[in-house]
């Protein structure tokens, strides 16, 4: 069926034969996710598939114009957390990752999967979420879809949305382009929508004043551009935290990333969600958050710029993009030691050890 | 192992025959289970690991432990021989 | 936090590195039981601050690590019957047993779940009166207390369809068996402080005395373990081996009273194979007699389970302290935390995945 899947020549140390079946792992955004676009569904598609590697979003030519276009799908559970809900983020998930892209957002479709027994009031508490969300940002939904699945439980909605944009002339934004020198910046705090989504899951919940950050950022990244800085890299951190996304990018462009622990920005209450269940903030959920590659001489103005905005108030420089150990990410700890800032393998689980 | 972390008893209340404490991590608020810590109460800070408060955190001897680190070096140089000053404080000459 | 960032202020880390320096003369190879301080240590980079030739060896204190594959057999197989909620720490997930992980046992259509407390999985039970639950009651002597609690609530409460797949392990039974290894190279040891915080001080003195090994027990912040490390060292220098508390905001000689109570009450003392080590007697605890109703293993047909540990795997080595995590052939190759072959590279603090994450760039060729 998946005849052109080879089984035995990939590089990968980690076969798919081993686990034959799809685990939660390979939706958690970090390696397992990665392996499966890599090893399954990229040699399956074969010639069909654009060069590159099915990222977060892609710019095609079309009609003279460069679009961008991109796709995302929403499962969270709980639908609902403090600071928003599955609807804001299915609207400000794609807005971002064509943002991220350079682009300027346009339409959005819409499609819902709903579990049978799902409390309509709770479809419309989401639908009017989205609605407020895409006027907000300033883009339509334009296009949509309804399905109802007959599992178990009845409580969940599942939402895809795609987007598209355009891309100004000029405008070259994607990890390839990172290069050594570059500074390494955040726009404000970390960790944030992990926590607030974390602290009502079942089995978990704990109290805390932290509200998801979810917002559009396609405004934030117009004030940077038009700084006239060349920004390099654009990403937003979502599933897998700042650590899945800078390795990502230090393999993409086989480059190395340093961050210093001390300019990290994590919020107290975040610093002490993540002490209490033994999760690494780095590797922590964000949404209306974003990270750029920019040259070191434009990065002050850039972060001027970027807190001039209220979506990034909260700006910092965390690190820098240098040449050796490509592929890694490395981190400078307060007590002067190195670690590594590790690839998330799956989901990432609370611990008690 | 043993992961476990400080936090302040906010409040105590029975549930279920079960003595159980709104605990306050520095934000984060979380019920734990007080039974092994039965006499503690408000305002005091007890260590939690999975759900359980498993001993008081003594406050005096934590202040303690932190005026001994500032202190160190400080009385190396008024003593001028570190090795007495280490071998005091691990109570090496007791 | 409150009694938290204190403990990591990078200055003072920095007074007590010096006094490190200023008092050790010779190498010493030290023993850190607990995982969470291994985790710690890597993590921070405590082990690069350290004087040339002081070593710190990684114990068997990762609870995970060293849960018995048989065990980890078991809890796949009752996972995987139909009407199960089996309800788990999230450490163990991901641990292999002989073939999978209960993440695949997940994946296969058995209901896994994660809990932060015993007591969540006792609610669970209360809340699926129609199904069984079944508690997975890992760990050292800290989280003994919390799994007793859970078995003697639900007798109290009459919650009949609950039951706890019980597997503690005990640490100064370990210590013991490690220093009676004939390769031991371990000098001294930094005692696992919560385990100490729940058990008190007194099991300790006769090892040291027995051994002629310090025991300092030992706090999980950079300042604790470091000030743990000084005062261990401080020991070897003077060639000392007593019984030290350097974490007494946490730690009381005596321990703590009721939960010592209740562990007599629902567990008991018996043999334990831990996981790439072999079988130390009396080194664990299991459900006692009275209490039998509420043994998953007694209410659940288990039995008929082979067990075979992957053959490169040497977590065993690693657990004792005999091999790095990085001298082991299948390190970062067949055996990533993504794959991992062994539990020591599955748990976060077990020393295979410490070094994984933190350590690779020290690893790798400079290109």
């Amino acid at each position: 069926m998946i005849g052109s899947v080879d089984f035995e020549n990939w590089s990968c140390p980690v076969p798919l034969r081993d686990t034959p079946q799809v685990v939660m792992g390979h939706g958690g955004g970090g390696a397992m996710s990665g392996e499966l676009v890599e090893h399954l569904f990229l040699p399956a598609y074969g010639s069909a598939a654009a060069p590159g590697d099915l990222g977060d979003c892609a710019v095609v030519p079309a009609g003279g114009a460069r679009i961008a276009f991109s796709t995302d799908s929403y499962v969270v559970k709980p639908m609902f957390f403090p600071g928003g809900s599955i609807g804001d983020l299915a609207v400000n998930g794609t807005v971002n990752d064509l943002a991220m892209a350079g682009a300027t957002p346009l339409y959005l479709s819409v499609a819902f999967i709903l579990q049978e027994g799902t409390a309509l009031a709770d479809v419309g508490r989401v639908a009017h979420a989205m609605g407020a969300a895409a006027r907000a940002a300033g883009v339509r939904l334009v296009t949509g879809d309804t399905k109802v699945v007959d599992n178990g439980s009845g409580d969940g909605v599942y939402l895809n949305t795609a987007g598209v944009g355009l891309v100004a002339d000029g405008v070259d934004i994607g990890p390839p382009r990172a290069t050594p020198g570059d500074a390494v910046l955040i726009s404000g705090d970390i960790g944030v929508h992990g926590v607030a989504v974390l602290s009502c899951r079942e089995g978990l919940e704990f109290g805390t004043t932290v509200s998801s950050d979810t917002a559009p950022l396609h405004r934030l990244v117009a004030a940077m551009l038009a700084t006239g800085a060349d920004v390099h890299v654009l990403r937003d951190p979502t599933r897998g935290g700042v650590a899945a996304s800078l390795n990502e990018i230090a393999r993409t462009a086989r480059v190395g990333v340093e961050l210093t622990e001390r300019d990290l920005p994590i919020p107290a209450a975040v610093a002490d969600a993540c002490s209490l269940l033994g999760l690494d903030p780095l590797q922590v959920a964000n949404e209306g958050k974003l990270l750029a590659f920019v040259p070191a001489d434009r990065a002050d103005a850039v972060l001027a710029a970027m807190r001039d905005h209220p979506h990034g108030a909260g700006a910092r420089r965390i690190g820098t993009c240098v040449a050796e150990h490509p592929g890694m990410v490395v981190a400078r700890t307060a007590l002067g030691g190195t670690r590594v800032v590790s690839m998330p393998i799956g989901e990432q689980l609370p611990r008690i050890c | 192992m043993c992961l476990a972390v400080p936090g302040r008893i906010v409040s105590v209340a029975d549930v279920d025959g079960t003595l159980m404490a709104d605990i306050d991590f520095g934000g984060v608020r979380k019920n734990v289970c007080l039974e092994y810590v039965p006499d503690a109460a408000a305002g005091e800070y007890v260590i939690v690991h999975v759900g359980f408060a498993i001993q008081r955190l003594d406050e005096v001897s934590a202040r303690q432990t932190l005026a001994d680190f500032e202190r160190l070096g400080i009385l190396e140089e008024e003593f001028g021989d570190g090795w007495t000053q280490a071998a005091r404080q691990v109570g090496a000459d007791r | 936090m409150k009694y938290l960032d204190e403990f990591g202020d990078p200055d003072l880390a920095r007074k007590l590195v010096e006094q490190i320096h200023a008092v050790t003369t010779r190498p010493w190879a030290m023993m850190e039981v607990c995982g969470g301080q291994t985790h710690s240590i890597i993590r921070h980079g405590i082990d690069q601050l350290l004087p040339e030739g002081v070593e710190m060896i990684h114990g068997p204190g990762c609870p995970v690590c060293v849960t018995p594959l048989e065990t980890v057999d078991k809890a796949l197989a009752i996972a995987a019957q139909p009407g199960v909620i089996f309800c788990s720490f999230g450490d163990m997930l991901r641990v292999p047993g002989s073939g999978q992980d209960l993440f695949g046992v997940k994946s296969a259509g058995g209901d896994v779940r994660v809990v932060y407390s015993p007591l969540d999985a006792l609610t669970v039970a209360r809340e699926n009166p129609d199904r069984q639950v079944v508690f997975f009651g890992i760990g050292f002597e800290t989280t003994a207390p919390a799994n007793a609690m859970a078995v003697h609530q639900a007798r109290r409460l009459g919650v009949r369809n609950f039951s706890v797949l019980v597997s503690h392990v005990l640490v100064p039974p370990a210590i013991a068996a490690i220093m009676e290894s004939p390769s031991c190279r371990v000098q001294a040891f930094l005692a696992a402080g919560h385990v100490c915080s729940v058990m008190g001080t007194a099991e300790y003195p006769q090892l040291a005395e027995k051994y002629g090994v310090p025991i300092v027990v030992t706090g999980f912040e950079p300042l604790d373990i470091l000030e743990g490390i000084r005062q261990t060292i401080v020991q070897l220098e003077t060639g000392r081996h007593d019984l030290r508390n350097a974490y007494p905001r946490a730690v009381r000689p005596e321990g703590n009273l009721p939960a010592m109570a209740m562990l007599r009450e629902v567990f008991e003392v018996t043999d334990r194979t831990w996981r790439g080590i072999g079988t130390i007697p009396d080194s664990g605890w299991r459900l006692a007699r009275r209490y039998r109703e509420y043994d998953a293993e007694h209410r659940f047909d288990v039995g008929g389970i082979r067990t075979a540990e992957p053959a490169v795997c040497r977590s065993g080595e690693v657990l004792q302290g005999l091999v790095k995590p990085h001298e082991c052939p299948a390190f970062g190759k067949q055996c990533t935390p993504r794959n991992p072959l062994g539990a020591t590279m599955v748990s976060s603090e077990g020393a295979c995945a410490a070094y994984y994450a933190y350590r690779r760039l020290d690893l790798v060729p400079a290109s």
